[in-house]
């Protein structure tokens, strides 16, 4: 057996890498296990050694003399307060064969997504037990998002054998229940071994304590596991930079995800599909005859063709599907629940684009693994998804290539990371729905009748005068000539949205709809008024998005809450507060006033016509008219 | 299997993460420091951006107590031409008088280095700031993100950090919101002397032990870099042969007895020694939390 030999000397050139990541429920002794870890692999300097000392006294006064390692990897003052451990901590230690990266997880229930943030680089699980516990819900939580994020290869530890008098007949009971839990989880590679943390027993070296046990120890385990990474066997090359030094210089910057390419290799660019050569392979130290994964290099192509961030250049002759329609496992890392149809970003490798979760086909139990119906996901929930990109991407399954086969999405207004995905595989009819080309364009339609298309969307609380005031305003322009339509957001859900309710799922849904039909009726070449509530900035932004950029004219139509109560022209208000309407905007259902509208109207004080008048201006002078008197 | 080893996959990510920056955001800087850390940025800039030159400039927020050799380094660097080095100065600090030997570490910092910091990116509007630290240097970096995200005020949010999957970084923010960037997150101090061994990466000499003018301070080496220092009652200069494994302020790091006056020598001594980088740093030992509150602060 190797010997240990404490230094603190980095990896020699030459040594492999292994990522792990540890995990396991609170008071497992997690933090334990990897300082004794670190500390048997003698990575702790004396003047961290003698600071652990000091604070273990200060913290266990009844037992001066012992250390207390979790101390070492315990990093935040108010996860120190608390005594858990609440953000992924990465550590770095080496042995005389091996470098290793470490994510330190959070055991605790709320944190799963710090764990699946973890597991998204590792290789390799140490799954913690207490062997007085057993298995507890959140070993099988955590092991299925090992198996979820990818992790094929685990290390069960089964710890506090001390507290348990060394049984070897509780000790098997507990590794027999979890290769079944794993076998069913799809992880192949399962390890199982006694350890006490906090004496070292079975850590960095083995136990004597545990003579029944004859495998190896953890250092030993982690030293021998297989390090190689889940990428595709085919050359791929997400694009990330764009270099042009000069006139006579365009290399295409990345890092190579897969496969390998030499000089001379036949290319294609994707999704676009345009084929070149590899004329060189570019670095700093020199040109490369060829390229391999794990590489950051420059392309040059032997032919000018048209490459952006976000591209993949892949094997010519077994490029990556390309599509944009996916099913994909989501797990929600957001405050705010997953809403279906709502757009996020997704970003996957370089490239970024727009998505919505059409369909939540089912959420999954993480305890149990039990497919149960879904509206929504909220945090730490994981749901089997359809999605759907405005753009179509290059892409692998993520069971190939996380590169190309894993995404986060991002919302659109806060840019906060609340989700993360994994491909599964393409929708067919993504391949199989095409855009029907018209010789008749959205210019011809609208000059043909003389005016300019426009959407004018008023958004405001219930009984603001949405409506009324559009109705003026459709008046006023069909007066002058103009082609309209008016969409009322009431008189649509007798129709179109007569499915839909008012939970914050059904609101996106609806708003969706309405967007798509005005789009369909600007495509006309008409006026549309559309009076829809719209309380979520997402969605109108979405709405937005749909249209050009004139095209689309946000009026904020401005009365206060306690003013609407008071003209409650349907009575609803008076329902809400007496509790027999749910989810009503003002009430118990929030709305977010717009922040930048073209038109905001402060009702207060003003007639109908005059607030008319106002959007009427309003319109004409973004046709480039001024109003006729 | 790969060839590939431990440093060349180290440099890969490195580099990676220089690109990201570059595309994704509009007004990127690198902050230059001087020490061993900024050599290999600097060497990993290039190298990323070849063969274009370096797409964002250098900053180096001078405290004005920096060892002069430092100053000597970092204007050659400057004289090379393929990169612009800005250099700032908390001029409102320099008027104060603002020094670590009379106001001491936490209030020099505060003032020279995290105000002076935040005084520069909003006077250039940059909006990404890549910096050195490596999450091996000490516990709470231990949690940091590569892609790190501030507020408008530069302050860091340990509680609601963005999860990091993977190696697609969400590189989205607002305006007057910024991000600090790590391309070293995940290199150790091993690491970093390997690699300017390997790539034979130019570092100031003071990393280089030889004799040297210091005073015996609280228990720690303090060089005598220039006539400001004044001597305590009781202290007096002393030549002894040694070499700084860390470089900041002079007045604040500590130098150790060493003698170890090359590359293979440093990395020898290393691998043989029992204490942890950050020792001789005398802003470290206010208190155990104090590097995660300073971060909340806007300290990098």
């Amino acid at each position: 057996m190797a010997a240990l030999e404490p230094t603190l000397a980095g990896a020699q050139a030459g040594t492999s890498l292994l990522r792990f990541i540890t995990c396991g429920s609170v008071d497992d002794g997690k933090s334990t296990l990897l300082g004794r870890l670190l500390y048997d692999a003698g990575m702790v300097p004396d003047d961290q050694l003698a600071a652990l000392a000091r604070d273990s006294r200060k913290l266990h006064a009844e037992d001066p003399e012992a250390l207390d390692f979790s101390l070492l990897t315990d990093g935040l003052d108010a996860e120190r307060q608390q005594g858990i451990t609440i953000d992924v901590a990465y550590r770095y230690f080496h042995s005389a064969r091996r470098s290793f990266i470490v994510a330190d997880c959070p055991g605790h229930e709320q944190y799963t997504r710090n764990m699946a943030t973890g597991a998204s680089n590792a290789e390799l699980a140490v799954v913690l037990v207490d062997a007085r516990k057993g298995l507890l819900p959140q070993t099988r939580r955590h092991t299925y998002i090992c198996a979820l994020m990818g992790i094929r290869q685990v290390v069960v530890a089964v710890n506090k054998m001390d507290l348990v008098d060394f049984r070897e007949d509780i000790y098997a009971a507990i590794t027999h229940e979890y290769r079944e839990l794993a076998a069913q989880l799809g992880i192949t590679s399962v390890h199982c071994l006694p350890v006490v943390a906090p004496g070292g027993d079975n850590v960095g070296r083995r136990s004597a304590r545990l003579p029944w046990y004859q495998g190896p120890c953890l250092l030993e385990l982690l030293e021998a596991a297989d390090t190689e990474a889940t990428q595709a066997r085919e050359f791929r090359l997400p694009v990330q930079w764009v270099n042009r030094p000069d006139a006579n210089f365009r290399g295409y910057a990345g890092t190579v995800s897969g496969g390998r390419i030499a000089v001379g290799g036949e290319v294609v660019v994707q999704p676009a599909m345009r084929r070149a050569r590899i004329e060189r392979i570019v670095t700093a130290d020199g040109d490369l005859s060829e390229a391999e994964a794990g590489q950051a290099v420059t392309l040059t192509l032997d032919r000018e063709v048209d490459v952006s961030r976000g591209d993949v250049i892949a094997d010519a002759a077994r490029p990556a599907p390309v599509a944009d329609q996916f099913a994909a496992h989501v797990l929600w890392m957001g405050d705010e629940p997953l809403l279906p149809n709502r757009a996020y970003w997704l970003k996957i490798g370089t490239r970024t684009v727009n998505a919505r979760i059409t369909t939540i086909k089912h959420k999954v139990d993480v305890n149990t693994q039990a497919e149960l119906a879904a509206r929504r996901l909220d945090l730490n929930e994981v749901g089997y998804c359809n999605i759907d990109l405005d753009h179509a991407i290059a892409f692998e399954r993520y069971v190939d290539d996380r590169t190309l086969g894993g995404f986060i999405l991002i919302d659109r207004q806060t840019n906060a990371t609340v989700g993360c995905g994994m491909l599964d595989f393409a929708l067919r009819r993504a391949a199989n729905v095409h855009w029907q080309h018209t010789d008749l364009d959205k210019d011809a339609r609208s000059t043909s009748k003389g005016q300019r298309p426009r959407c004018l969307w008023f958004t405001g609380l219930s009984g603001a005068g949405k409506s009324t005031i559009a109705n003026l305003v459709e008046r006023r322009l069909h007066a002058l000539g103009y082609h309209t339509y008016m969409l009322d957001g009431d008189n649509l859900r007798h129709g179109l949205n007569k499915d839909l309710g008012f939970t914050p799922e059904a609101r996106v849904e609806n708003v969706r709809r309405v967007a798509e039909v005005a789009h369909l009726m600007v495509d006309a070449g008409l006026i549309v008024l559309v009076c829809v509530i719209s309380p979520y900035q997402s969605e109108r932004r979405f709405a937005r998005g749909l249209f050009g950029d004139d095209e689309f004219l946000e009026v904020f139509v401005d009365t206060t809450l306690e003013e609407c109560e008071r003209r409650d022209p349907k009575g609803l208000y008076r329902k809400a507060r007496a509790g027999e309407i749910l989810n009503f905007t003002g009430i118990d259902s929030p709305y977010e006033a717009p922040e930048a509208a073209e038109l905001h109207l402060r009702t207060t004080g003003l007639r109908a016509e005059q607030l008319a008048e106002q959007v009427v201006e309003q319109l004409l002078g973004s046709l480039g008219l001024h109003t006729p008197h | 299997m790969s060839a590939k080893s431990h440093l060349d996959a180290l440099e890969s990510e490195s580099i990676h993460i220089f690109r990201e920056t570059a595309a994704a955001f509009e007004r990127p800087v690198m902050l230059y420091s001087i020490g061993k850390d900024s050599s290999v940025l600097l060497h990993l800039l290039r190298k990323a951006f070849y063969p274009a030159r370096p797409p964002m400039p250098l900053l180096h927020v001078d405290t004005t107590w920096k060892f002069r050799e430092m100053i000597a380094f970092r204007d050659q660097v400057a004289a090379a031409g393929d990169v612009e080095v800005l250099v700032h100065v908390n001029e409102e600090g320099v008027r104060q008088g603002i020094s670590p030997l009379t106001h001491g570490s936490a209030v020099h910092t505060d003032v020279m280095k995290t105000a002076g910091l935040k005084q520069a990116l909003d006077k250039y509007g940059f909006d990404a700031a890549i910096g050195g630290a490596r999450r091996d240097e000490e516990k709470s970096r231990a949690k940091e993100r590569v892609f790190s995200f501030r507020n408008a005020q530069h302050r860091w949010d340990p509680k609601h950090q963005r999860p990091e999957l993977w190696r697609t970084y969400n590189t989205q923010i607002h305006k007057g919101e910024s991000v600090r960037a790590f391309p070293l997150s995940n290199w150790t101090e091993m690491d970093v002397w390997h690699y300017i061994r390997r790539e034979n990466i130019p570092v100031v000499p003071l990393y280089f032990a030889k004799p040297r003018p210091v005073v015996e301070r609280d228990g720690a080496l303090i060089m005598v870099d220039d006539e400001r220092f004044t001597l305590r009652e009781g202290e007096s200069v002393q030549m002894r042969h040694v070499r700084f494994r860390t470089l900041g302020c002079y007045p604040l790091t500590g130098a150790v007895e060493s003698h170890a006056d090359t590359l293979d020598k440093i990395i020898e001594e290393m691998a043989a020694s029992r204490s942890s980088e950050r020792q001789g740093r005398v802003i470290d030992q206010d208190g155990s939390a104090s590097m995660e509150r300073k971060k909340q602060e806007g300290y990098f």
